[in-house]
């Protein structure tokens, strides 16, 4: 079962770190469809968390089709990240690459680069792709 | 949805001094409202009216719609640990929850057995003899055990050690999430009510400065840096709170109910400290032109 943790120095609201933690151990198969997600009370008890943060982690990733809630049971994992997600992991790695070695050899220093990223990163993460 | 706590006008004086001025304030339930301040700046009192301790000077306050404290059923309904848990030292664990059972109607036992097991308390151990933690950690159960609608802690972890209050904390977020009940908790430790709280109120000067759900109070106060401006001729719906300028260089924390569009601005996220830190220096500000007003009129 994941064990969910909060970086309190990350900026990043609670709620938002726990959707993550489950998206990555997904990402990573370290949660597959079936595996059941610990209950609100077990996970503030664990790290002392308002319940409501855990509530909502749950029902963005419900939200997100990641996990089911079975009531009076639980919360499952529904599903196993697509294959054809992972398959474009390949060439989106490739293109990075191309495009940080294109900065580097335009003479963009590491910081430059950076700032570039995430400002792009930034005005492009509202964009709805779906 | 009825409020947990509603105040109006509340103000209370001690001699002369007010130790709360007309507090106007609505919380719904189903939180954990964290209450912070600087010493002295009302907390307490504000607690202390909200249990019934304390009568209000001027105003009205109502807790789960009823005037605190205004009879049996209503005091059952409230929890309240005071500041420095108070527990009686020649009394033993065991007769602090024989009390409890005695005095509340609605007390629980086999929870408050369960959760003194699961602390390794021994029952037969006098209350004067455990440590600071195992003391809040006591106070709480017996606070929990009368299953309250709403519970009041001032200053629960303090005086405790980082272990200690970690565990105090994850004991009282499991019982909310197991009985639904409304908390508000105050505490100089932002970071604690950064993990534990979904609701704030500011209190600074005996004045409330801030209240609200703080998730939104986050997503409606930004820091932004730019070239060095004048903050009167930001745009009506930017509240300037915090404000700092070098020759070329303006940084402002402003609290805005729309998107910030001046594209001259590099927008920052606030962590819940800046936000409190920015509100508390706002007060020191009003505090600074009180005394001078005060002084001149001298």
């Amino acid at each position: 079962m994941i064990e969910f943790y909060l970086d309190t120095r990350s900026g990043v609201a609670p709620y938002l770190q726990l959707v993550q933690q489950v998206r990555r151990a997904q990402k990573l198969g370290l949660l597959r469809e079936g595996d059941q997600l610990p209950t609100v009370k077990e996970v503030v008890g664990k790290i002392a968390i308002n319940p409501n943060t855990v509530q909502k982690a749950y029902r963005e990733l419900e939200h997100e089709g990641l996990v089911g809630a079975r009531p009076g049971v639980g919360t499952f994992v529904t599903q196993t990240r697509s294959e054809a997600a992972l398959m474009a992991q390949g060439p989106l790695r490739y293109d990075l690459q191309q495009w940080f070695l294109a900065a580097r050899s335009a003479g963009l220093d590491d910081d430059s680069i950076e700032a570039l990223f995430k400002e792009c990163f930034r005005s492009t993460s509202t964009v709805d792709v779906a | 949805m009825t409020a947990v706590l509603e105040a109006e006008g509340l103000s209370k004086r001690y001699g002369r001094r007010w130790a709360l001025s007309d507090c106007t304030l609505s919380v719904p339930s189903g939180h954990v409202v964290g209450l912070v301040g600087p010493n002295g700046a009302g907390k307490s009192t504000l607690l202390n009216l909200a249990v019934g301790l304390l009568g209000p000077t001027a105003g009205t306050i109502s807790v789960l719609g009823a005037p605190p404290a205004i009879d049996s059923a209503q005091l059952g309904r409230v929890g309240f640990v005071a500041q420095d848990p108070p527990t009686y030292s020649g009394l033993s664990v065991a007769d602090h929850l024989k009390l409890g059972a005695r005095t509340n109607p609605t007390w629980d036992n086999d929870l408050a057995a369960r959760r003194i097991e699961r602390l390794g308390l021994d029952p037969k151990q006098k209350a004067g003899k455990l440590s600071g933690g195992q003391r809040a950690q006591l106070s709480l159960t017996l606070a929990i055990a009368k299953r309250p609608e709403f519970l009041v802690l001032d200053e629960p972890v303090a005086s405790l050690d980082p272990l200690a209050r970690r565990e105090f904390l994850q004991i009282l977020m499991e019982t909310v999430a197991e009985h639904q009940v409304s908390v508000v908790l105050s505490s100089h430790l932002v970071a604690d009510i950064e993990r534990v709280c979904d609701y704030l109120i500011v209190l600074i000067s005996s004045r409330v400065q801030l209240t609200g759900e703080i998730e939104d109070l986050l997503a409606t106060h930004h820091r932004l840096i730019g070239p060095r401006c004048d903050p009167s001729s930001l745009p009506e719906n930017q509240q300037v709170i915090e404000e700092s300028h070098s020759e070329r260089q303006s940084t402002l924390l402003v609290r805005s109910d729309g998107p910030i569009m001046d594209p001259a601005w590099t927008i920052e996220a606030l962590s819940l400290e800046d936000l409190v830190l920015a509100y508390m220096g706002q007060g020191r500000n009003i505090d600074a032109s009180l005394w001078s007003s005060s002084r001149e009129s001298e």
